[in-house]
């Protein structure tokens, strides 16, 4: 772009600039510049600084008993959080494990069946419950499934299962909007060459559409994995937290992001010590998920895919080509 | 596209009339399974309405339009006014916003007209991986670093240069203030500003800076003239966007911002938002006129989430359509 800064023009003298002023200008172009790296600076710094201090101060925690053990008893050292990291694990999987084929099913469906009328109103509904923060989602899922008598799947107690409901509750919108959004990508020839075949339309449907569009589907499940893991408000009412293993999925079960928030609110210096490194660990986790997606699929896909979470933005036109890759 | 080098059924075999009983069956058992999990996301939005309406109709009736207009909250008296956690989440929102807005659109200029393009990518890669950070972790950095470095070098500071102000007048002793919260939703509202602005930046015509720069105009011009004025519409979107995530912040909040049920008029004194209230307090809610009380907050909180994130998608989608960045 600037190979295209022309040379001083030499047509009218009347127009030409005084050095003092182009001094100035490019003065404050320069100042402006130097402005604008300096708040780029000032953006990433808070993610130095976390990671920088969670090493620091979590990593020398980071022992077998660490990973192995249940809380010491108030006021010993030593002791681990097996069980909260046994507990997110457990959380997540149930999680996925409704919400995965609950949200892509769902995306099909809205691409290779719905009516137009019909797969907007989705759209929109799962767009406003995307938008749910997550402490709304805690409140609503207590009425759910832990206030007795709330309704008719309620327990009455805080529970792994309603943990778990909660969780597949947050994924089940942003899966159905990202996967619906790589399955437009699809191109219609590939639909209607399978008609042309005789196959049937189920048949198309997953072994030809969901199928080119894997990789995106996976990224949007992982993006979605990767939100719910580090998700804390909506767990206060539901899964509550454990000092130790749970004793069913009927119990309250821990998990990393409760068991960090106990611990950072607490008086302890032994607690703090342990909310450090299980920080570090959460946080290697979430990172982790994040990385994969670089390695599993293209800029474009994964764009497509973040910009449902949580809030998000108009999506752009589907561009059939971009995908034929 | 390696579905299609599976061997299909010859074409002249897949006499349709052979097949149809079968696949018809599994079409439609499919196509029923299908429908039932899309319907799923509206069954979900009504259990949602449902539940926080229901919750909050016994609240909202027994103290009516007051709920929102008083600032008592008072649970053993059972008395309700949300003014308190309304006014927390609007001032640390707003501020949040006005510390975050300006270093995300710089970095957003940075990232598009700034920066070599080899450093692109890696500091997108940088603001998306701050996107990541689960909340109640920043939270513990926030406790254990930020707090007790606040009140010793930057609130005695704010309060000499700006003390004048209410806002900024009162003791500066405790890290745990509503300041405190409003840079730690900043913070957490960074990436996405950055990155829907950046987005917006980046669908200004090239036609447009070269013109610019074509007249002779410097870096600093180009940027003004031609690309910021034509993207105003969408940053500012960006911005709405960002108030929107601001509002449902709940974790680090909750965890810096102090929890007290009252309207201070400073800056440096504890304090609390619709969401921290929620997240500190509805555990210990068990009575039934407190629990709705806090559910009727919660309602509160999706009613403005939903009509603050309506505007953003409005105006993204004007300040796109000019843009080009949306359709």
């Amino acid at each position: 772009m600037t190979a295209l800064v022309p040379a001083a023009p030499a047509f009218d003298p009347r127009l030409r600039v005084s050095d003092g002023v182009r001094r100035w200008r490019n003065l404050k172009s320069g100042l402006v510049s130097a402005l604008c790296v300096l708040g780029a600076v000032v953006v990433v710094t808070p993610l130095a600084l976390v990671f920088g201090y969670l090493v620091f101060k979590g990593a020398g925690s980071l022992n077998w008993d660490f990973f192995t053990k249940t809380p010491a008893p108030v006021g010993e050292t030593g002791g681990g959080i097996a069980h909260a990291i046994g507990g997110t694990f457990l959380l997540i999987g149930m999680a996925s494990l409704v919400g995965i084929p609950v949200g892509v099913l769902g995306a099909i469906y809205l691409t290779e069946y719905a009516r137009p009328a019909f797969a907007a109103r989705v759209r929109f509904a799962a767009d406003v419950l995307n938008g749910v923060p997550s402490i709304v989602w805690g409140i609503v899922a207590y009425g759910i499934f832990v206030l007795p008598g709330g309704s008719p799947l309620s327990l009455g107690k805080f529970s792994a299962l309603a943990g778990a409901a909660t969780l597949a509750f947050i994924m089940i919108p942003l899966i159905v909007r990202t996967a619906e959004e790589v399955l437009l990508l699809v191109p219609n020839g590939y639909r209607e060459a399978g008609l042309a075949l005789g196959i049937a339309k189920w048949k198309i449907s997953l072994h030809i559409v969901a199928k080119t569009a894997f990789r995106g589907i996976l990224t949007g499940v992982l993006l979605a994995v990767a939100r719910i893991s580090g998700e804390t408000a909506p767990l206060l009412f539901t899964a509550l937290g454990n000092n130790d293993w749970g004793r069913g999925l009927g119990e309250p079960i821990a998990a990393l992001p409760l068991q960090i928030y106990a611990y950072a609110i607490s008086p302890y210096d032994d607690w703090h010590r342990q909310a450090w490194a299980a920080a570090l660990v959460l946080l290697l986790v979430v990172l982790t998920m994040n990385l994969s997606l670089r390695f599993l699929t293209r800029e474009r896909i994964v764009k497509v895919a973040r910009r449902q979470l949580p809030t998000d933005v108009p999506p752009a036109a589907p561009v059939a080509q971009a995908h034929a890759g | 596209m390696s579905a299609l080098a599976e061997p299909l059924v010859p074409v002249a075999n897949s006499v349709a009339a052979r097949m149809k009983p079968v696949s018809r069956l599994s079409d439609n058992a499919f196509r029923w399974l299908c429908l039932a999990m899309a319907s799923v996301v509206l069954l979900l939005i009504v259990l949602v309405g449902w539940q926080l309406a229901s919750g909050a109709w016994s609240t909202l009736r027994q103290f009516g339009v007051s709920f929102f207009t008083r600032s008592v909250w008072d649970p053993v008296q059972n008395d309700y006014g949300a003014l308190p956690f309304i006014y927390g989440t609007a001032v640390s929102s707003l501020l949040a916003l006005l510390v975050a807005t300006p270093l995300a659109v710089a970095t957003a200029i940075f990232l598009t007209e700034i920066a070599p393009r080899w450093m692109r990518q890696p500091v997108v890669f940088l603001v998306e991986m701050l996107a990541a950070i689960p909340s109640v972790i920043l939270g513990l950095w926030a406790i254990f670093v930020l707090l007790p470095l606040l009140p010793k070098h930057v609130f005695p500071a704010l309060k000499s240069a700006l003390g004048w102000i209410p806002l900024f007048s009162g003791s500066t002793s405790s890290g745990y203030t509503m300041l405190s919260a409003a840079l730690v939703i900043a913070v957490m509202i960074l990436p996405i500003i950055t990155s829907v602005s950046r987005e917006i930046l980046r669908s200004v015509p090239d036609l447009q800076r070269e013109a610019a720069y074509g007249l002779g105009a410097t870096r600093w011009e180009v940027t003004r003239i031609a690309v910021l004025s034509y993207a105003k519409k969408g940053i500012f979107g960006a911005m709405i966007l960002g108030l929107g995530r601001a509002l449902g912040e709940t974790m680090a909040v909750t965890m810096v911002i102090g929890n007290a049920n009252k309207i201070s008029p400073s800056l440096f004194a504890p304090g609390n938002t619709l969401a921290s209230v929620i997240a500190s307090q509805f555990a210990e809610a068990t009575d039934d006129t407190y629990r709705n009380a806090l559910v009727a907050v919660g309602l509160v909180l999706f009613v403005l989430t939903l009509l603050i994130n309506y505007v953003a998608r409005l105006l993204l989608r004007l300040g796109g359509a000019q843009t080009g960045a949306v359709s």
